[in-house]
């Protein structure tokens, strides 16, 4: 085999992975959105539920635990989030800036006593055979549970907001949320719903990150992925699937210029990280141009503020 | 008193006793008592902010009565929720409807069910209910592409799919053609006869006495009377609705009308906004001294025309808009207010003030440079403010004075402010969209005898309304707008409801997206 495509396994495998917390993350945040939230907090989540993942990790020495708890931190912040928002009508928008801020800070304090500890990273599937596959099986059969998991939840996602009536309630509180209180429904109690959902996803996304990509704890080391799920959302005209597509080229383009670091070509490396975000917002953008699709799949009460008696 | 009804009489179907609702600053139902029997139309009437909304969210479980009982087929019930009410038998269609417009119309039906079983087989049921009733709809069709009767259509067939005993109707036919209307009380008339009982809420007071067979009053949150509408006059039932004598606005004949101030040629639109009409080779002209109404179901073009002729979108030829002869099209609203157009837009909050700010201030924002409220960059506040007391004396406006913001006042009220504002400023053009939705019978009046005079003074007034009987008391020509497109404009003397109406629906035989000549062949 020759040396070129013994390295497109690897680099497959590593971009499936560096795409996983932006998936975990914009899934998240894709169902907060139809239900007619914009939680803009999704960076500060990500941290607190990898901080309070790898913690746990530590302390129990049980990975389980850690993902448990990372789901629970995330969840729990973004509560906070719910409770600011839905029942004291607080802004959106200032108050998911906040919630990102005070995720920052908080995951700094908490982590402190974590700096530089070392941990193992997450067991990796191993099938007899299909693993040894040449080029493709390591990418697709060896890899940790939470990469299968983040692709899992495309289609259940997809699955749950088309197909089920829970899924048909969510989209017509974020579409006309006067009108379906009018039916009945309890549209704080769905969304709140929707925002635990997004913060649990969020902070799966960022124990990923601490307790498997790179197996630590750094200071804001989710890097601005918060940000870019919010933009793959968005960009992705609130669709499962294309959020995977952009969140592959993402993790695709992040991978790439690893590689092309590491070839020493003379390129500031600045501008090469760089790249993912550039090259993701780019073509999410040129995907989205058709502006009257984006509309239909827009939620139309996204980030408006919802009182019963009003 | 009522004498107590015979023992083998069936008890009514709903009975509420001593209803009570206060809100913050204002007592909306005060021991509001209401009997409804099995298979009758039973009107409720009253002006903006009599209590009618409140009584009937009450009933629907929407909202829920300070004190009061209510009593279904003779037992006490009290309704949590929608829900609830749906179970009991309680079916609503709603002013706003409560559609989904992303959502096709069996997933729309579907929310309002509580028990709607899988998509295809609702989709089924869906079709034979509207064949039932003669409600031609499509269930696999986004609400978005509905026109506003089917999607009425949508929320009546909802509440048939639950068999309700009682359907509650809010103002329903506000925004259908004559045509629609007339279909819509054959499905009731029909409805009633099955023995659904039907509550029906409308300010259109010839339907009223059309369609129903008893009639509650409502004014201030109290029953001011009952009565058969049969037997009255429409003008009778208005004076009951606002307890004192109507004046109808006078209409001095017109003078010979003067120059073009507005004319509108081959003016066409186009928008990345999927729910939006464009228009189509819209061509008419509005001369000093008359008032033009353009008639239509909302939807059909409305929006943007009135876009288009404010300056909010700017039109790529010039020569499309031209006020005084002036080519406009490329001109903002600013440019535009310098030449003599003055604008009232069809959405009170939010494009003709804005809410939160006071009287005054919005007085400022349209007037400021005609009435010079601002000088060398800096506002003369004393001025702005006793020009909005100005208006608030001449035109009537009920409000507590100009520091009052303008959310706090009643649609009417602030509507009176919004057209005396841009009236004062002695405007040589005036377009007003929507003047007197839902806005009360005086007010209304007062509104349209300021448009009269206006006009009667020498500028050129533009209507663009959906209320028929409202273009025909103000208009000296009529056109219609359907599907983007403008038919030719006639003397309102020389035609009829019934025409217009039918050119509203666009005639019916045409298909609606051919792009054949529909209102030439008024």
């Amino acid at each position: 085999m020759s040396a070129e495509l013994s390295l497109i396994g690897p680099i497959l495998a590593a971009m499936l992975a560096a795409a996983t917390p932006l998936l975990f993350a914009a899934l998240g945040e894709l169902v907060v959105e139809k239900s007619g939230v914009l939680n803009l907090g999704v960076e500060g989540m990500m941290l607190v539920g990898a901080v309070c993942g790898f913690a746990v990790t530590v302390k129990t020495g049980s990975a389980p635990m850690g993902l448990l708890a990372a789901a629970t931190a995330g969840a729990a912040t973004a509560a906070l989030f719910g409770l600011l928002t839905l029942g004291l009508l607080a802004n959106q928008v200032a108050t998911g800036l906040a919630l990102t801020l005070f995720g920052v800070g908080l995951s700094a304090l908490i982590g402190q006593a974590f700096v530089g500890i070392p941990l193992k990273g997450l067991p990796k599937l191993n099938i007899p055979g299909l693993t040894d596959l040449p080029v493709i099986g390591q990418a697709l059969f060896g890899q940790d549970l939470l990469v299968y998991l983040a692709i899992l939840a495309v289609p259940l996602v997809h699955l749950f907001l088309y197909r089920t009536r829970a899924g048909l309630v969510l989209r017509a509180v974020g579409e006309n949320h006067a009108a379906a209180h009018a039916l009945g429904y309890k549209v704080i109690r769905i969304r709140f719903l929707a925002v635990l959902f997004g913060g649990a996803m969020s902070g799966l996304g960022g124990a990923f990150l601490s307790m498997d990509y790179t197996p630590m704890w750094a200071e804001n080391m989710t890097a601005g992925r918060g940000w870019i799920a919010l933009a793959l959302v968005v960009f992705a005209t609130w669709k499962p699937l294309r959020v995977m597509l952009g969140a592959w080229l993402f993790g695709g383009v992040t991978i790439a210029q690893l590689h092309v670091q590491g070839l020493g070509v003379d390129v500031p490396s600045q501008l090469l990280s760089m790249l993912p975000y550039l090259a993701t917002v780019l073509v999410l953008v040129l995907i989205s141009r058709d502006v009257a699709r984006t509309r239909l799949n827009a939620p139309a009460c996204l980030g408006k503020l919802f009182h019963p008696d009003a | 008193m009522e004498s107590s009804p015979p023992a083998d009489a069936p008890p009514p179907r709903l009975e509420l006793r001593g209803i009570t609702k206060r809100f913050p600053g204002c007592l909306a139902n005060d021991h509001v008592n209401l009997v409804l029997q099995g298979g009758e139309i039973h009107a409720l009437l009253g002006e903006n902010g009599a209590g009618k909304s409140t009584l009937v969210k009450m009933i629907y479980g929407v909202l829920h009565p300070d004190s009061g009982s209510m009593l279904w087929q003779g037992q006490e019930v009290r309704v949590p929720d929608p829900a609830g009410a749906r179970r009991l038998g309680i079916g609503m269609v709603f002013q706003h409807f409560s559609l989904f417009d992303t959502l096709t119309v069996t997933e729309n039906i579907a929310l309002g069910l509580d028990n709607p079983g899988p998509m295809a087989a609702l989709a089924n049921r869906i079709r034979t209910v509207s064949e039932r009733y003669g409600l031609a709809l499509d269930p696999d069709r986004h609400v978005f592409h509905l026109s506003v009767g089917e999607r009425q259509r949508v929320e009546i067939v909802r509440c048939l799919l639950q068999d309700p005993k009682l359907l509650i109707m809010d103002e329903p036919t506000s925004v259908l053609t004559p045509q629609e209307a007339t279909k819509l009380f054959e499905t009731l008339r029909r409805l009633a006869a099955e023995g659904c009982t039907i509550l029906y809420i409308s300010h259109k007071l010839e339907e009223i006495r059309a369609l129903c067979s008893r009639a509650t009053v409502l004014r201030g949150g109290r029953v001011v009377g009952a009565c058969d509408p049969r037997q009255e006059t429409a003008r009778g039932l208005a004076e009951m609705m606002i307890g004192s004598e109507l004046s109808t606005p006078e209409r001095p004949p017109q003078g010979a009308a003067g120059a073009a101030r507005l004319s509108v040629r081959n003016l066409s639109t186009s928008s990345d906004n999927p729910f939006a009409t464009n228009l189509k080779d819209v061509t008419f002209e509005v001369r000093a001294g008359e008032i033009l109404g353009i008639a239509g179901v909302a939807g059909n073009g409305q929006a943007e025309l009135m876009a288009a002729l404010s300056g909010e979108a700017l039109i790529a030829d010039p020569a499309a808009v031209q006020i005084e002869g002036l080519p406009s099209g490329h001109l903002g609203p600013r440019a535009r207010r310098a030449l003599g157009l003055a604008f009232v837009p069809e959405e009170r909050l939010g494009r003709g003030t804005v809410p939160e700010l006071s009287l005054s201030d919005n007085a400022l924002l349209s007037g400021y440079a005609s009435e010079t409220l601002v000088t060398g960059g800096m506002v003369r506040f004393a001025k702005a403010r006793a020009y909005a007391e100005t208006i608030i004396k001449g035109f009537n406006v009920v409000t507590h004075g100009h520091k009052a913001e303008a959310r706090s006042l009643s649609g009417g009220n602030l509507q009176k402010f919004i057209i005396g504002r841009e009236i004062l400023q002695r405007p040589k053009l005036l377009i007003v969209g929507q003047p007197t939705w839902g806005v009360d019978a005086g007010a209304a009046a007062a509104i349209h005898q300021a448009l009269i005079g206006l006009a009667r003074s020498g500028a050129a007034v533009l209507v663009i309304s959906q209320d028929l009987d409202e273009l025909f008391v103000l208009s000296d020509r009529i056109s219609v707008l359907f599907h983007g497109r403008l038919s030719d404009s006639r003397p309102t003397h020389e035609t009829s409801v019934e025409r217009i109406g039918l050119l509203m629906g666009g005639l019916f035989a045409t298909p609606p997206d051919e792009d054949g000549e529909i209102a030439r062949a008024l």
